[in-house]
């Protein structure tokens, strides 16, 4: 074993000198290497850690929000049917949600306007979140103007800015009174923007949503299940942006391959006409063919995915951080809680290190088993 | 010292590194649990249905309660233009009943 674990040893050695007499060449095959490596596992880390923080957050959302929908687009609802859902058996609250959309001119954002059923602070008073409190400077006890459907300003007063931990679910947030919300939207009585349904058992959700549907047929009921689906395939490899990575990444990895596979160069093919003139057999440049991959793309494979972690979870995604932003005057400051998925990791290892290290061992198999005389001259 | 010594410092190196890494995820991760749970009960008091991810456009910010037609909203032959629409995927609701536009 000791004998064996020597010979590696050597092999190892005199590979390392190999690959730094050509180290213009290994370098840069490694710095690209370990690119690829490190922008795989940081789009790995990212969407698995977002989709496990969606699954835990949001796992407490309406069991069955019921939207109205007219020609094809969500309409308001009108509060008679909470009355009637809430006759349904198993249901135990149907509750009517008011919520939009508010465009804000001053930051030219988006804030999303919420009315919390109790809305403990009354008339007059909001909650904002962070991202609304940074880009326009407003905070407690601060007035915040908001223009209302007909043109006339409504003053709130600013009774507290929701923590910065929060701001993956609030970070646009206005929290409001129902008063409040309709007065600014010219919103009448009697209508809402859909209805929140509580279910006893959660098992009779879907026979819930099926009577809904029945009862009321220009209605589309949204299961919590559903909407926990629509996270799981958030930044899904079948999105736009992920395929056009995967795609640049996988052909990068094919060009590599391709390059080790379809033949040595001529200084490579000496050494190892050489090498076997000198007595080395089959197996021991294999071994060092095998020592070579390996090399490269364990170097690699290990120094990509330790930055694409320090990239993810220390930094924040930064380099994400433009794409994920898109138009959006407010993104949420937030950082990953690092959610793991070790089975990625494993088959990146798999689709990186084993591919690259059989490529290279490919065709210095061909040219060790040739005459070491014809290898020579040939080269 | 040998080549192979150092080359197999290095690897030493880096595997506890992303050893440490691990116990620091696993670590992070309790830390971090009570404030989702904090999170997840402001969804449940405020009756909230999505992350606040992309704000640029309302099918954006709340992905689970867009309907067909919102990713077409400017004009009828608009195709849909947010950075963001490119990074998720309709809703699995839409793209089931895709036939039916009504749902």
């Amino acid at each position: 074993m000791a004998t064996w674990l020597n010979r590696q040893r050597s092999i190892l050695d005199f590979t390392l000198s190999s690959l730094w007499k050509r180290k213009g060449k290994n370098i840069g095959l490694l710095l690209v290497f370990t690119l690829i490596v490190f922008l795989l596992a940081s789009v790995m880390f990212f969407t698995y850690a977002i989709k496990r923080e969606a699954q835990i957050i949001l796992k407490n959302a309406p069991e069955i929000v019921v939207q109205r929908v007219i020609a094809g687009r969500h309409d308001l609802i009108p509060a008679d049917y909470a009355k009637k859902i809430r006759e349904i058996r198993g249901v135990i609250s149907a509750k009517e949600r008011l919520w939009g959309y508010y465009f804000d001119p001053i930051v030219g954002a988006n804030y999303t306007f919420m009315t919390p059923d109790p809305f403990p602070l009354g008339k007059g008073f909001i909650k904002i979140g962070k991202g609304i409190s940074g880009a326009r400077l407003a905070y407690e006890g601060d007035i915040m103007p908001f223009r209302g459907f007909d043109g006339k300003p409504l003053n709130l007063e600013i009774r507290e800015v929701l923590s910065a931990e929060s701001e993956l679910i609030s970070s646009d947030l206005v929290l409001l009174s129902a008063e409040d919300y309709r007065e600014i939207f010219g919103l009448p009585q009697g209508v809402a923007t859909d209805i929140a349904v509580s279910v006893r058992n959660p098992r009779e959700i879907p026979t819930i949503a099926r009577k809904i549907t029945e009862l009321f047929p220009d209605t589309r009921p949204i299961m919590r299940d559903e909407i926990l689906r629509t996270y799981d395939s958030l930044f899904t490899w079948r999105g736009g942006l992920m395929i056009f990575i995967l795609t640049v990444c996988l052909l990068s990895f094919i060009i590599f391959a391709w390059d080790k596979a379809s033949g040595l160069s001529a200084e490579e093919k000496r050494e190892i006409g050489i090498l076997k003139a000198i007595g080395w057999e089959t197996s021991d440049i294999l071994a060092m063919k095998s020592w070579e991959g390996a090399v490269i793309s364990l170097s690699a494979f290990l120094l990509g995915v330790t930055l694409a972690y320090v990239h993810i979870f220390f930094s924040s995604a930064l380099l994400f951080e433009p794409v994920l932003k898109g138009w959006s005057t407010l993104y949420p400051e937030f950082r990953p809680v690092p959610f793991i998925d070790f089975s990625q990791v494993l088959t990146l290892f798999f689709l990186s290190v084993v591919p690259y290290t059989v490529a290279t061992i490919i065709p210095s198999w061909r040219a060790a088993t040739l005459d070491p005389d014809s290898v020579m001259r040939a080269s | 010292m040998r080549k192979s010594g150092l080359f197999l410092s290095y690897l030493a190196v880096q595997c506890l590194v992303l050893i440490l890494f691990a116990l620091e995820a696993g670590r992070e991760r309790q830390k971090a649990m009570p404030l989702l749970r904090e999170e997840a009960s402001m969804v449940k008091q405020w009756g909230l249905t999505d992350l606040c991810l992309f704000t640029e456009a309302r099918y954006t910010r709340h992905p689970s309660q867009a309907d067909l037609h919102t990713a077409f909203q400017d004009h009828p032959f608009s195709l849909e233009h947010f950075p963001s629409g490119s990074l998720i995927m309709p809703p699995e609701r839409l793209r089931r009943h895709s036939g039916n536009m009504a749902q």
